[in-house]
């Protein structure tokens, strides 16, 4: 057990020791369950946690192993963010019209992810239904940041994100629409990736809007990011969105790829934004170290980024009023008795769905409904072409795109509840990449003169997640960053 | 641009969502604002521009239309808020003649 210091034990570190016999799943999920008994109760990063499920999966993880068995994460402790379904287990959304769902299926992503050994810890915490870029939407309670308890985790995967970076977990799901998984990532001071769209199977997935939905992983480095997303990519017959392609092993490319010189691309519009003073000197620091490192750095232009916002705030919204139709209380959720079955359905809805929520099904009815479609959502939809082939064009000349993740650091709670529009713009530098469905990856760069965590963003052309992991594998190794929150490291 | 507070009181009855006069106002000045942020778009030409609703452009995939029985139908029905044996039971849709 001397060997077992979760502060800085990577997945790839505890396959070893697993493997070396050094520890048992069971010691290393006791390690993070009793992690999370501590430190949890400061962050509230889980909805959920199961700890004698979570230690008969160690159990069956450990007798696997005696068996000979390998799988690729066998026995490692993961979190998931509850939008994503296990069988038999809650998932809520941080919605109280989800509540009481208990899912009676797998999502792909956790049928994989079993195939391989992991052990689900439980179920953490996010805006409603995805809904946010704060945590601070979650019906239940606020996610809080590990690095200063006043300020927010970014959403809206934040308990995923807060479960890394305090080790309650060694790595987790989370799912990523404008911004959700490297947000949080970039505020919390851990990898968080978002695939290209497409490549991650979604079935299992609480839809909010599907044509810019995406699940991927957060991890403590890029290795473990690779080795999750290798893990839970892949064609699905059952998502009739994913790509029929096969999924090259991220693990290794990084290997092959870690001297490989980029095109980087440095988009002139990202800076015309107001961006935080120190965010500002990160990516300048960052955009020296890639020219040391050999890398060819370029301005590129991305002309329409201004439009991103409205575009998303139509897109998203109309998307997520036609996905949220469902909950109606009939089949399942929450139920208000009316006195018709339109009754029932407007008192269940107004009642189960929060304040946010309840906006953005407005705003996206509003957007699809007669009168205003060609103003509101078919404009959008073409503003949207244009963003993408701004991309499109961009990586004819660039192999990647480093950016800002945010264009501040963690904000405090309560600081843009009060303004949406506010909370909308936190997004701008996120938002494109699912609007053109790319990958972009979220990593550590930096910290603020008051220790809260900086990130950068790598961003790739369609299906080449390999590129972006690659380059980001550089930067981690040359930046070689502590990223351990004090509350953590006071333990 | 803006938006009224009929225009709101009608959106929330397309959107099946109960809404209480005292919000109908909060949300009319809220979406006004968010709406009045979109104007922007209209300085955009997009006369020959096609409209993208997915990031990819691939033919839908075609399968075989085949039955496959799902495993654990008693693990849906147990999220259904009233049952009658295996059936959900909902308020009456019908008026009695």
């Amino acid at each position: 057990m001397n060997s077992l210091n979760l502060n800085r034990l990577t997945i790839k570190r505890a396959l070893e020791l697993l493997d070396e016999g050094k520890i048992s799943s069971v010691e290393l999920t006791q390690a993070c369950l009793e992690r999370i008994k501590k430190i949890d109760p400061e962050v509230k990063a889980y909805l959920y946690v199961n700890e004698e499920w979570a230690l008969e999966q160690a159990r069956l993880a450990d007798e696997k192993r005696k068996a000979g068995e390998h799988g690729k994460l066998l026995g490692i402790p993961l979190a998931i963010k509850d939008n994503i379904l296990i069988k038999g287990h809650p998932t809520t959304c941080a919605s109280k019209i989800l509540q009481n769902y208990i899912a009676p299926y797998d999502a792909t992503v956790i049928r994989k992810l079993k195939k391989e050994g992991a052990v689900f810890l439980g179920k953490t915490n996010l805006d409603e239904f995805a809904m946010g870029s704060s945590t601070e939407n979650s019906a239940f309670f606020p996610t809080k940041n590990p690095w200063d308890l006043e300020r927010v985790p970014g959403g809206s995967s934040g308990g995923s994100a807060v479960a890394v970076a305090c080790r309650m977990g060694l790595g987790a799901l989370g799912s990523d629409t404008g911004g959700s998984i490297r947000q949080p990532a970039c505020f919390c001071g851990v990898v968080g990736m978002k695939p290209t769209y497409s490549l991650v199977s979604r079935f299992g997935l609480v839809a909010f809007a599907s044509s810019l939905d995406q699940i991927g992983p957060f991890a403590l480095n890029i290795e473990d990011t690779a080795l999750l997303l290798k893990v839970i990519s892949g064609h699905d017959p059952y998502d009739s969105t994913s790509a029929p392609r096969e999924v090259p092993s991220f693990t290794q490319i990084l290997q092959e790829n870690a001297n490989t010189k980029f095109r980087v691309g440095i988009p002139k519009e990202y800076f015309e934004h107001e961006l935080h003073p120190e965010v500002a000197k990160n990516i300048e620091e960052m955009i020296s170290l890639l020219k040391r490192l050999g890398h060819e750095v370029k301005e590129v232009s991305l002309p329409h980024t201004k439009y991103a916002i409205s575009v998303y705030y139509i897109i998203a919204p109309a998307e997520a009023a036609s996905n949220l139709a469902r909950y109606d209380g009939v089949k399942y959720g929450l139920r208000v008795e009316g006195k018709s079955l339109i009754e029932m359905y407007k008192k269940s809805r107004a009642e189960g769905f929060g304040r946010e929520v309840k906006r953005r099904v407005m705003l996206g009815t509003y957007a699809l409904s007669a009168g205003y479609y060609d103003a509101f959502y078919l404009k959008a939809s073409k503003v949207r072409t244009l963003i993408k082939q701004d991309f499109l064009k961009a990586f004819e000349e660039v192999d990647l795109i480093l950016t800002p993740v945010s264009p501040t650091p963690a904000f405090k709670l309560g600081e843009k509840t009060s303004d949406p529009l506010q909370m909308y713009l936190s997004d701008i530098f996120t938002i494109p990449v699912n609007l053109a469905g790319l990958p972009g990856l979220s990593l550590p760069s930096g910290f603020t003169r008051e220790s809260l965590p900086l990130g950068v963003q790598v961003i790739g052309p369609h299906f080449r997640d390999d590129l972006v992991l690659s380059l980001g594998y550089q930067i981690e190794k040359e930046l070689d960053l502590e990223t351990i929150p004090p509350i953590v490291k006071a333990l | 641009m803006g938006i009224s507070i009929d225009e709101v009181k009608k959106i929330a009855h397309l959107a099946k969502l109960e809404l209480p006069e005292k919000v109908a106002q909060t949300y009319t000045e809220e979406l006004s604002k968010i709406l009045d942020y979109f104007a922007s778009l209209k300085e955009v030409d997009t006369d020959n521009v096609q409209p993208t609703f997915h990031p990819f452009t691939w033919d839908t995939p075609m399968r075989e239309d085949e039955v496959k029985p799902f495993e654990d139908i008693q693990a849906i029905l147990a999220n259904a808020p009233e049952l009658l044996e295996n059936m959900i039971v909902v308020p009456k849709v019908v008026k009695a003649p």
